[in-house]
């Protein structure tokens, strides 16, 4: 009864911030802010999500499995947020003036298709 | 727990819609690529949602293989797109 109740609110809370990252990705305004709003369903939505799983299943054969696709999803989404910013940023598909800081200003040489590795 | 389902399930087909919409609206590829990572992410939760609700382990393969797929896809676009592909319009001015 209690893990149920657990499973629930992880269900609950793992849609509450895939419902956010819906919103998040219809209202701002440019690239990377739509890809940190990426991040909350890739991330810590699904652990919520793989966590009601495992509470519900209560089966240790399965937490194996799980875990790998936790371990795999944690791997792999910086992976990807990262070439999905750097495309970005080469593209110029991005509003500057709503860059807190950018290091990479004025080194446009730096990002020729010649030099990338 | 069928009522909590109900309501995961409703949240979870607003978010797919509006990340829908995202996709459809773009205006640059990497903005389609961002929402359907997140659409994958969405689909797996609903797996895992369903999986809860029955109490069985028959879809979790699927959430192993279905993530992997994405992973591969957003990153051979985002390779490819460094080059070509400026989008038409400039990105919408904050609401």
């Amino acid at each position: 009864m209690i893990l149920d109740i657990a499973a629930a609110a992880c269900l609950i809370l793992g849609a509450l911030l895939c419902l956010a990252a819906g919103i998040g990705l219809l209202r701002f305004p440019d690239v990377l802010s739509r890809a940190h709003s990426a991040t909350k369903p890739q991330v810590l939505g699904l652990l919520l999500i793989l966590i009601a799983v495992a509470l519900r299943l209560r089966n240790i054969a399965d937490l194996p499995t799980l875990g790998l696709i936790a371990i795999f999803q944690m791997a792999t989404a910086p992976v990807a947020a990262h070439m999905l910013g750097r495309a970005a940023y080469r593209t110029k598909a991005l509003l500057p003036d709503r860059l807190m800081v950018d290091e990479l200003a004025g080194r446009e040489h730096a990002l020729k298709d010649s030099q990338r590795p | 727990m069928t009522i909590v389902v109900g309501v995961v399930i409703a949240m979870l087909a607003v978010a797919m819609l509006l990340t829908l919409i995202r996709i459809v609206r773009g205006p640059s590829m990497l903005d389609r690529m961002v929402a359907t990572d997140v659409l994958l992410a969405m689909i797996v939760s609903a797996l895992g949602v369903e999986a809860a609700y029955h109490r069985h382990a028959t879809t979790v393969p699927i959430l192993v293989v279905l993530p992997t797929v994405g992973f591969v896809g957003s990153v051979t676009v985002a390779r490819f797109i460094s080059r070509r592909d400026r989008p038409v319009t400039r990105p919408e001015s904050h609401q």
